[in-house]
């Protein structure tokens, strides 16, 4: 009985995440399509001046440049079922491989900022919340509503001018020092590199969880169990940790996980600023110098990186709160 | 209810209404002088002045002065205005787009409703930027691209809350009443539908505009947006950031200093038409 439920749940996840690839894929694929780039200035690059006009056909006929739409299309989708997502021109290289490698380089940059924003945001929605309306309050929630205004590139040009520029604390740019060989560089300098962009990043997931982990904290002090122990004589932090911690948390999760669509996005932005050199910056790249290839199959990566997102923060919600199941609830929320 | 409590709870809720209308009033005002000053100063943002290179902030240039010796005030107010323009077009489109969409979705049967929260789903599954690229590669860069860009993205999200309060309407006991009593569809639509979108209609356009300037910005510095030589916030940070090793910090602090203020300005507008309209939110 359970495992058919589970079953049924693993297929309607999964069917529902093959009709939003699809749907991400068709539609960047039009999109891309009505670009007026030319897909051969694309392919020649910096080559442009030494190529003449029956090279250039030469290419498109290679490339397929010149056939219709529906015909490209069915190429291209076919190759993606196989795992296959064409050649990126600015790199040279497979688009999978472009997408992984720059992928592991922004990865720490996301893990980091990601678990930064989460602890930070948790822990001032819990205190706005215990300091309801005093000062500690009133400054979490300014500070919160500030921070989803400012824009997150801004914010990194500030940091980047104040710590690295003025007081020399930290690199100028990259993910390693300059003229050091990425894979030789200590872990020491890695850290070094990425303080700055993690901070920046994780920023923007602060607001949200802060204010959400507020309402929630709020809602649970003003709840049954809570007067409960209160009358028994609980209070302060015990009081904090032992009846509400667990059921604030839960929310948090979720949004947590919801928000890496948006952390992804804003590591763009990062990564532009600190010149970092990850999937943002190869998503910059390739919108600039018309790389279609790699542009489709970053849309299609980050489709599935937010999808995963959303269900991982689900599943764990099962897991802190016994009362949910993804099993019972209706599928497709 | 003792008369004493009574008479706090209503002085409380005067005196929410009254600072929902000053913090109106200073923000509408703001936006105002902003938009004042830029074209005051318009004529000045592109004059060069190669013997005023990259000096700090002082009374003669506010904000002191790029590169090529432009006074970046002016240069920052017209930006400014530039982004305010763009992103109210944007947002009234975008807002179109969601009042077509979501009551469409709201009334029409269930698998409108089905294909358009899909939609919906489709569109915020890709992270916005992401989105946003895409869609500025696909129409080109310049000022149509961004517009078209920012415009198609920020639907979605009030599409939804549409949709949602369209539902709750139309299923409520007073329309079913009201169809009982032979009213047509379209004066259900006019008497009672419309009624209840056109506020959230209005705050969810201006709050989708403080996002819209965001999105316009990003994309302008991320090079995708605007073109180089406009006086847009987006790239004046961008020029800024090529300048930091340089130590002219002023270059990104202020402009982006002047577009968190603009922004918040508008997005307090947004929020106290909330409080001034939604009843339960200034009684509360």
């Amino acid at each position: 009985m359970l495992n058919r439920r589970v079953a049924r749940f693993i297929g309607v996840r999964s069917a529902r995440l093959v009709l939003l690839l699809a749907g991400v894929a068709v539609g960047a694929f039009l999109l891309l399509e009505a670009s007026p780039l030319d897909p051969v200035d694309a392919y020649v690059g910096a080559e442009i001046a030494r190529v003449g006009p029956e090279q250039r056909a030469m290419i498109a006929e290679r490339w397929g440049f010149d056939d219709p739409a529906p015909v490209k299309f069915a190429r291209w989708i076919g190759n993606v079922a196989q795992g296959d997502l064409g050649t990126s021109s600015i790199f040279n290289a497979p688009v999978t491989e472009v997408i992984s490698t720059r992928f592991r380089t922004s990865l720490t940059l996301l893990a980091a900022a990601w678990v930064l924003s989460g602890i930070i945001g948790f822990t001032f929605g819990v205190i706005a919340a215990m300091r309801r309306d005093r000062l500690a309050d009133k400054v979490i929630r300014w500070l919160a509503y500030t921070f989803a205004s400012a824009p997150t590139f801004w914010v990194g040009l500030l940091m980047l001018a104040l710590f690295a520029v003025q007081l020399g604390w930290a690199p100028v740019c990259c993910a390693t020092p300059i003229g050091v060989d990425p894979a030789t560089a200590t872990l020491g300098q890695r850290l070094a590199h990425l303080a700055l962009p993690a901070i920046t990043l994780s920023l923007i997931g602060i607001a949200p969880i802060a204010l959400h982990t507020r309402e929630q904290v709020i809602d649970v002090l003003a709840s049954d169990h809570v007067t409960f122990a209160r009358a028994q004589g609980e209070k302060g932090w015990p009081l904090i940790r032992h009846r509400v911690l667990r059921n604030a948390a839960v929310p948090a999760f979720t949004l947590q996980f919801a928000s890496l669509s948006e952390l992804l996005g804003g590591s763009i932005l990062a990564e532009q600023v600190f010149n970092y050199p990850g999937l943002g910056r190869a998503t910059v790249e390739a919108g600039l110098r018309g790389d279609l290839p790699l542009l489709l199959g970053i849309a299609l990566f980050a489709a599935l990186f937010v999808y995963i997102g959303n269900l991982l923060g689900d599943i764990i919600a099962t897991r802190i709160d016994p009362r949910i199941s993804l099993l019972d609830r209706k599928v497709g929320s | 209810m003792t008369a004493d409590t009574t008479l706090i709870t209503t002085s409380l809720d005067t005196d929410r209404r009254r600072t929902a209308l000053v913090q109106l009033t200073v923000a509408a005002i703001a936006i105002t002088l902003t938009l004042v000053a830029a074209s005051v100063l318009a004529p000045i943002a592109d004059i060069t002045d190669l013997s005023a290179r990259r000096q700090p902030p002082s009374w003669q240039h506010p904000f002191g002065t790029d590169r090529l010796g432009r006074d970046m005030l002016a240069r920052t107010v017209v930006g400014l205005r530039l982004s305010l323009g763009i992103g109210a077009l944007a947002a009234l489109i975008s807002a179109a787009i969601a009042l077509v969409i979501g009551s469409v979705a709201g009334v029409v049967g269930r698998w409108v409703d089905a294909a358009v929260s899909w939609l919906v789903d489709l569109f915020l599954s890709l992270p916005h930027l992401v989105l946003l690229i895409l869609i500025a590669v696909a129409v080109g860069r310049g000022i149509r691209g961004v517009l078209i860009a920012v415009a198609l993205t920020h639907w979605p999200t009030l599409t939804r809350v549409l949709r949602a309060e369209a539902r709750r309407v139309t299923a409520s006991e007073y329309v079913t009443v009201a169809r009982r009593l032979g009213r047509s569809e379209t004066s259900i639509a006019t008497g009672h539908l419309s009624r209840h979108l056109g506020p959230h209609l209005m705050v969810g356009t201006i709050l989708l505009f403080p996002h819209a300037i965001l999105h316009e910005a990003a994309l302008s510095f991320l090079g995708l947006g605007l073109p180089p030589h406009a006086p847009a916030i987006g790239i004046l940070l961008a020029d800024a950031m090529r300048e930091l090793s340089a130590g002219s910090w002023w270059l990104a602090l202020l402009p982006g200093l002047a577009l968190l203020l603009v922004v918040k300005a508008v997005d307090a507008i947004g929020q106290q038409i909330r409080a001034l309209t939604d009843p339960w939110s200034v009684h509360a």
